[in-house]
């Protein structure tokens, strides 16, 4: 019972040709979600495995990864991740956005803007755009067939008519390329609009529910809204206390027990960028500043 | 304070090192041999080798040992293990007639051939506390007779001679078996997905299922043929050779189930089957193994199905305890950035229903 020796970036090479076809296809129709035979990974499923999968398939010797998870890459799971590929492919790892050729990401999609070089791989926990809406499979592959997608604009109407305003905030539900209604993942809906027509390629695993979809390269990404009530960015009132970023998401975080809070970015990289840059720098001038 | 978030690195190993150190527990102690787990806790390493689909009682007891008593999370060791291994084929179909029995029990009939054999089982103990295992006191040799080959047919197959059960599905032999850790699952299942699935599945949760198909919920009026108990040989067909070689033996509990069926318009009336096989001793999970496999069959026997065990999807889809685990358990992983999205909207919507709060009690006042 010798310490099993495992394959470059440890799947074996069977598996990432298996992964790599199923990428092929999602490529080929965008935003289709692709059934594909997930392998049991030695993290936790609901962890990152789809996600895992992916980038286990596609990275190279030369390939330098940045993991992510809530923006930032110092959270515990985005640094379990990393390691992970560090020690079984061996390749170089950053926390720089713009040197990373590969980024996994769970919950967010960073603020400066990516590159043709680049792939974004999310980690997604439930694919399936209508499940809340039809918890069955057999259904929802029907709907997504014929393009019956009346039932979330029902959805997103009675939120109107209750609320005021759609009350989705994350993994809200884009159209891409005019077909496939597409569940962007849990990032807030404030990350939509950098989807669309992104010079990145996007690749979405989802492990445990067996799924990867992507969005090529110079998609149109649109989020489903109505004439009368369009799409709206969100975004805490504030600016970064560290960096003084007026244009990135923004975490709240509680100071004390009497309720004091200060707002900082998600996006670690960004805020450590914007600061190194020097305290003048305002957020207009900022590259990363995005539709 | 926004430092907190930081050094997750070093917390990672930080905790590693500690959970090692509480796995291990008092040094003083004699740690645990994987024999002693093997030998001694043989029905949880029975558990974790069929739930874990891989029949290996050293890495079965060591991913006990090193999952701290944890079953499931031994079961995801051994699944994460498996997944690396190279697979060279299919074995033959394990011909369980032919079982060495250690026990075979049928709630059908009093006497058949072969007889009954009660072997080893809990079902006539009395559930007192044995102090006496608190020491390791001598136990005393059991008897034992010698097994008669071929006398031991299995029950379902005297029925089926009569035509009263209907006859056991084979397979189609121009179609290769499903495998559900190589083909995602889709629905409609076949029944050896459904069945390797099933057998994959947690036991509390197929427990809990079967249950309720006894207490009402999809109701199949099961009668335990047959449970039996006991090593079959594993074989595989060599190209080579050109004929089937044994691998060895495995023990394995099978359990048939004899249900009622009413017949129908084109099917005269016979007793159909619900079917559990495991690996090891697991006598639980093989019965509610077989009470599931019967409730979802009946769509497929024309019988009306709305409860939950008879709902293909619903089972199918939720039986996984390392997938159900992960995906509970992943809401310990933060969940900040969707959570601030949900924050600022929740604000947003008290902010509005304070606005209108004047315009409600005048409406309200109206209305009195």
């Amino acid at each position: 019972m010798n310490a099993p020796a495992y394959n470059f970036a440890y799947l074996d090479e069977q598996t990432k040709r298996m992964i790599r076809r199923a990428i092929m296809k999602a490529i080929a129709i965008p935003g289709y979600q692709v059934p594909f035979a997930s392998r049991e990974m030695p993290m936790p499923y609901g962890w990152g495995t789809g996600g895992v999968q992916v980038t286990a398939a596609i990275l190279g010797p030369n390939d330098i990864l940045k993991v992510i998870d809530q923006g930032s890459d110092d959270t515990t799971n985005a640094v379990s991740i990393r390691k992970f590929f560090a020690k079984t492919a061996g390749v170089r790892t950053t926390t720089d956005t713009h040197e990373a050729t590969v980024i996994q990401t769970r919950h967010r999609i960073p603020e400066a803007s990516l590159g043709e070089h680049q792939v974004l791989v999310y980690q997604v926990p439930i694919p399936e755009p209508l499940r809340f809406l039809e918890p069955r499979e057999t259904e929802t592959r029907r709907m997504h067939a014929l393009a019956e997608y009346g039932l979330m604009h029902v959805k997103l109407y009675e939120d109107i008519a209750r609320h005021g305003h759609i009350a989705t905030t994350y993994a809200y539900p884009v159209k891409v390329d005019g077909r496939y209604v597409m569940d962007p993942s849990p990032t807030p809906k404030f990350d939509n609009p950098k989807m669309n027509d992104c010079a990145a390629l996007q690749l979405f695993g989802a492990g445990r529910e067996k799924r990867i979809y992507a969005i090529p390269p110079y998609t149109k990404v649109v989020s489903l809204d109505f004439d009368d009530h369009p799409f709206e960015r969100y975004r805490h009132d504030a600016s970064c206390e560290l960096c003084g970023a007026a244009d990135s998401f923004l975490d709240e975080v509680i100071m004390d027990d009497s309720g004091s809070r200060m707002f900082v970015c998600s996006d670690t990289d960004y805020c450590e960028t914007r600061r190194a840059a020097g305290p003048a720098l305002d957020s207009q001038q900022s590259e990363g500043a995005h539709g | 304070m926004y430092v907190a978030v930081k050094d997750g690195e070093r917390a990672i190993e930080n905790a590693h090192t500690l959970l090692a150190h509480e796995r291990r527990g008092d040094p003083q102690v004699p740690g645990l041999s994987l024999a002693q787990i093997s030998e001694q806790l043989a029905l949880a390493v029975d558990r974790v080798m069929s739930e874990g689909s891989l029949y290996d009682r050293e890495l079965a007891a060591l991913a006990i040992k090193q999952a701290r008593g944890d079953l499931i999370e031994a079961i995801f060791l051994l699944r994460a293990y498996r997944a690396t291994l190279p697979r060279f084929g299919m074995s033959e179909p394990v011909d369980t007639g032919a079982m060495t029995v250690r026990r075979r029990i049928s709630a059908a009939f009093k006497d058949l051939p072969g007889g009954q054999v009660l072997g080893p089982t809990f079902d006539y103990t009395h559930r007192l506390l044995d102090h006496m295992l608190a020491g390791d006191t001598a136990v005393a040799q059991p008897q034992s007779v010698p097994v008669q080959a071929d006398a031991m047919p299995r029950v379902s197959d005297l029925l089926a001679a009569d035509g009263l059960i209907e006859p056991s599905p084979q397979p189609d032999a121009s179609k290769p078996v499903g495998d559900l850790t190589r083909e995602p699952l889709s629905f409609p299942a076949e029944r050896d997905l459904r069945l390797q699935n099933l057998a994959r599945g947690d036991e509390g949760f197929l427990l809990a299922l079967g249950y309720s198909t006894q207490r009402g919920y999809g109701r199949t009026h099961p009668f335990a043929g047959e449970i039996r108990l006991g090593e079959v040989d594993v074989e595989f067909f060599a190209e080579e050779v050109g004929f089937a070689v044994p691998l060895g033996r495995i023990t394995m509990t099978e359990c048939q189930m004899i249900n009622q069926f009413h017949g129908s318009a084109t099917q005269a009336p016979q007793f159909t089957r619900g079917y559990g096989l495991v690996f090891g001793h697991g006598e639980r999970k093989a019965m509610t193994m077989a009470l599931v496999d019967r409730a979802l069959r009946a769509r497929e026997l024309g019988e009306e199905a709305n409860a939950p065990a008879q709902d293909e999807e619903f089972v199918l889809s939720h039986s996984d305890n390392v997938q159900a685990t992960g995906f509970v358990e992943h809401l310990k992983l933060p969940h900040y950035v969707d959570f601030q999205a949900e924050l600022g909207l929740v604000r947003r919507m008290r902010a509005d229903f304070e606005a209108t709060a004047d315009e409600r009690l005048a409406i309200q006042e109206a209305a009195e």
